[in-house]
């Protein structure tokens, strides 16, 4: 087996070494009755070339977004990663260490990490931002526990704008907690009202932007509601490129931002991993979860970075720690900083440029195609789309076609038969002009 | 000679500022295509002012990136023997099986007709998963270890309060990893401690005593974390049952018991199984990682979504609580879970199929054997073997030496090896864990043990604190001043 590498000679002299007849003497302590009898019911193990042909014939049954026009997003974007941040991060000094648990030897880790802290800040416009969490959805369950720390408050509002992923594992979460959340009902229109149900018992407030159909919208007035009420804003964030053109959550007032940063880097992967973002008002931070990197000193006087404020954390306090996650998304992250590296100012605030330029233009052509109406009036580069048939329909239909035209609300929301019609679309950078051609002659079709 | 050079680089050693400080904003390391001049519709939302992000050319980005990689120590640099996280080696086919473009660029919400192969991997390793283990049922969303064990305890208080016993309290022994009572603290448990007994095992008679109609929840790490099986698992799965409540298994050591021991038959509930340690993922920094858990009969209702089962037309994503999922806790993540993890993990197990994967547990047991025997020549092992995959030892070694396991520890990094886990567990004092894993030759294994046992002796010799004190002295950085990072913290760069 080519992973391991004792022969039976070695292991016939560590066996002497220590004293066994045998490995199975060294399973003595497993109770007979819990010992496995026989070979594992796996197959054979295979050399390289036939598990490569094996699972390449699994994914060869997938319809990849990359070799056709793909307007999916709710959540989970398509973007061009330039070819050089997989050959890098693939270096195993990244690739194979762990959470730099000894700084001498993890500096790569922890000035990376520390990078990525400061570009998570700048773009959300907060002053601080931690090493990464799972992902979006799970940040954003976080962000409402650690609203209910900071206000020793219990009420959640939910905005019908934010992604459903983040509502449902947020209301998981407070199943099994003392948090309370009032869920509003989905807002495909734009039209709810959240200052209105602020009361002194609301310990935060979380909204998205862009929001998950697609609205944009200030959220100034809300934080300052939300600040005489003694709430905090949560903002969640799906589409991080947005923030290179759009208002930053940090500059309406947010007080914590949650959101993913898979756009950036990582790639789709059917949805996983994600790259957890949390960014938070610097009085906070004692109540953050997740990792954090510190600027310190050596022995020598030379700056360097370490793992810093882990007495929130579950290895030192336990039960008592801000949370319970250990392994993050370390390479994400690495994924994340170095595409923003890459872009750099000028290539960030032009791709948001680009990707929302993009998306104007297909919505104006989309206008003109009858059955489809679209709702939001400001949007970044997604918006819901009210169609004439059902979403499911016209989504299969544009599949064989092998168009990936966009994403059925109703698949997130299948109890709600007012969302029936309803669609997403998004338009990214790697969308072609043939792509839109392709979508408006499908969506003619199947609409007719 | 002096080590200091003019650049402060130490030849290999290259010094490398933040990106902050180097480029200039017009730069960028991406050319894209013009931005049709269309009328924006940002609803007057356009971001003003600069953002404060630097601008690099693609060389330098990539000198950067090299150059921080050049600081870091990884399991492809050496010897990484830290117990707990299972630092085995990565093959580089489950990175290139995981890029392949049917796998890497599909989008998490097409149909589900287009992703008939990402159904079938998800679901082959969730298969292969309960084969291993012998269990009734699989959640494969959770995303690492502790978010398997929030999965777990879910999924235990769900079918509680499912038979209106509403408890309390989860069980977790003092030498459990900290995610252990942290998870339970975040599913709403009031955490009650488990001492050890004198063999490094849980003490049954204190556990029973402590076993009431409150109790929601064991949590148990098997193998635990001081490398030792809990051999009176079954009395402890019977005497949990007996009091109405369920067993947790923290499945983070299941590398030392793979295809030897049958989990579903210790009597356990549920089990999250790590796949950046068992499987062999990587563990990139800190992640990602994905943490499924198997789960018993009884438990098997009230799993989270999404799940796959095999529909009429092929394979169907279940993603909310309706129908046959009416009794599920909800949904724990975003999306389907790691997937491109759990890709990386299918090709390990298909690579080394079940006689590997048995192998493999066989030589990782053997390796902390011969570490444990041969090291406790000089060291001080905390418990008599066997052990399992990792061998435990305290800082009696030490006594009266003024070394303390930090310097030990340190001392090691100068000599090329990355350091075993120090100071946990907690049962034992200054403790030093090493998880060799199957990876490693018995020629690695050979140099390491004469290394640790050369300082052993000479701290042992006296007079070497000062010595050990100044350790690590050949690495990018020395000993950082960590105290100085808590007291003011300085968690960005920020413009001079």
């Amino acid at each position: 087996m080519r992973f391991l590498p004792l022969t039976d000679a070695d292991r016939a002299d560590m066996l002497k070494a220590v004293g066994a007849k045998s490995v199975d003497d060294l399973f003595c302590d497993v109770p007979a009755a819990a010992r496995q009898s026989g070979p594992l019911p796996l197959p054979r193990g295979l050399g390289e070339m036939e598990v490569e042909r094996r699972l390449s014939v699994m994914a060869g049954r997938n319809l990849a977004a990359s070799d056709v026009p793909c307007f999916l997003g709710a959540g989970a974007y398509r973007h061009h990663v330039p070819a050089a941040i997989d050959q890098l991060l693939t270096r195993g000094e990244f690739l194979t260490a762990y959470t730099p648990y000894q700084p001498e030897v993890s500096q790569g880790t922890l000035q990376y990490l520390f990078e990525f802290q400061t570009q998570v800040a700048m773009i959300t416009g907060m002053e601080v931002a931690n090493a990464s969490l799972y992902d979006g959805a799970t940040a954003c369950a976080e962000a409402a526990l650690m609203s209910a720390r900071v206000t020793k408050r219990a009420k959640v509002l939910m905005s019908g704008n934010v992604h459903p992923h983040y509502r449902e594992v947020t209301a998981t979460q407070a199943k099994f907690t003392h948090l309370e959340v009032e869920a509003l009902a989905p807002d495909p229109f734009g039209l709810e009202d959240l200052i209105g149900r602020l009361d002194g018992e609301t310990a935060c407030v979380i909204v998205q932007l862009p929001g998950f159909f697609g609205h944009l919208k200030d959220y100034s007035a809300l934080a300052k509601a939300c600040q005489e009420q003694g709430a905090l804003l949560v903002v969640a964030v799906t589409e991080p490129v947005a923030l290179g053109a759009v208002k930053p959550p940090g500059e309406m007032g947010a007080d914590i931002v949650v959101g993913d940063g898979a756009s950036l880097g990582v790639g789709l992967n059917f949805g996983g991993p994600g790259l957890g973002l949390v960014a938070v008002k610097e009085k906070y931070v004692r109540q953050m979860p997740g990792r954090l990197i510190g600027e310190t000193a050596d022995a020598d006087g030379k700056r360097g970075w370490v793992l810093t404020l882990s007495t929130r954390e579950q290895h030192i306090r336990r039960e008592k720690a801000t949370s319970n996650i250990c392994t993050n998304s370390g390479l994400c992250a690495l994924a994340f900083s170095m595409h923003m590296t890459f872009l750099g100012e000028a290539g960030f605030t032009k791709l948001a440029k680009l990707n929302h330029a993009r998306a104007v233009q297909l919505a104006e052509r989309l206008a003109q195609v009858k059955g489809v109406k679209i709702l939001p009036s400001a949007f970044f580069n997604e918006f819901a789309v009210q169609l004439s048939k059902p979403a499911v329909q016209v989504v299969e239909a544009l599949a064989s076609k092998r168009i990936l035209g966009g994403v059925p609300v109703s698949r997130l929301y299948p109890s709600w038969p007012e969302m029936e019609n309803l669609m997403l679309i998004a338009v990214t950078e790697t969308v072609s002009d043939e792509d839109m051609n392709a979508l408006i002659e499908g969506l003619s079709e199947v609409l007719s | 000679m002096s080590l200091e050079s003019h650049t402060g680089n130490r030849g290999l050693v290259i010094e490398e500022p933040l990106i902050f400080e180097q480029g200039e904003p017009q730069r960028s390391a991406v050319d894209l295509p013009d931005v049709p001049d269309v009328p924006g519709r940002l609803g007057g939302l356009e971001r003003q002012g600069t953002i404060g992000l630097p601008g690099l050319a693609e060389p330098e980005c990539v000198r950067h990136y090299t150059r921080l990689s050049q600081k870091n120590f990884g399991i492809d640099s050496g010897f990484y023997p830290l117990g707990s996280c299972t630092m085995k080696h990565n093959p580089r086919l489950s990175e290139k099986a995981a890029r392949l473009n049917g796998f890497a660029n599909i989008h998490p919400l097409q149909p589900e007709t287009t992703v008939q192969g990402a159904l079938e991997a998800v679901s082959l390793l969730g298969q292969w998963l309960m084969d291993l283990t012998g269990m009734s049922a699989v959640a494969m969303s959770p995303a690492a270890g502790a978010h398997g064990e929030l999965c777990g305890l879910m999924a235990i208080r769900a079918a509680l309060e499912d038979k209106g016993d509403a408890r309390q309290i989860v069980l977790v022994p003092e030498s459990a990893h900290g995610t252990n009572p942290a998870t339970a603290a975040l599913c709403g448990y009031q955490v009650v401690s488990i001492p050890a007994n004198e063999k490094g095992r849980v003490d049954v008679a204190a556990l029973k005593a402590k076993l009431d109609g409150k109790v929601a929840a064991l949590m148990l790490t098997n193998p635990n974390t001081c490398g030792l099986f809990e051999s009176e698992i079954l009395e402890i799965a019977s005497a949990v049952k007996a009091a109405g409540a369920y067993f947790y298994c923290d499945g983070a050591n299941f590398n030392a018991i793979v295809g030897r021991v049958k989990v579903a038959d210790l009597g356990i509930d549920c089990m999250h199984i790590n796949l950046h340690k068992t499987f062999s993922t990587p563990h990139g920094g800190g992640g990602p990682g994905a943490g499924p858990v198997v789960l018993s009969k009884r438990l098997k209702a009230y799993a989270p979504v999404p799940f796959v089962r095999q529909g009429e037309g092929g394979l169907e994503l279940v993603e909310h609580g309706l129908g046959e999922a009416a009794k599920s806790f909800g949904r724990m993540k975003g999306f389907h879970g790691q997937f491109g993890v759990m890709i990386r993990a299918l090709a390990y197990i298909l690579s080394m199929g079940g006689n590997g994967l048995y192998q493999a547990s066989s030589d990782a047991v053997l390796n902390a054997n011969y570490l444990l025997a041969r090291l406790s020549a000089e060291l001080t092992p905390s418990f008599p073997g066997p052990c399992m995959h990792e061998a435990l030892f305290d800082d009696r070694f030490l006594k009266d030496t003024g070394v303390t396991t930090l310097d030990f520890a340190k001392a090691m990094i100068d000599e090329g090896f990355h350091p075993m886990t120090m100071y946990f567990p907690l049962v034992v004092h200054g403790a030093l864990l090493m998880e060799p894993t199957e990876s490693e030759s018995k020629q690695t294994l050979d140099i390491y043990v004469e290394t640790l046992l050369s300082l052993a002796r000479k701290a042992k010799a006296g007079g070497a604190a000062e010595d050990f004190k100044a350790a690590p002295r050949m690495t990018p950085r020395r000993r950082l001043d960590e105290t100085r990072a808590a007291r003011a913290p300085v968690l960005r760069w920020k413009q001079a």
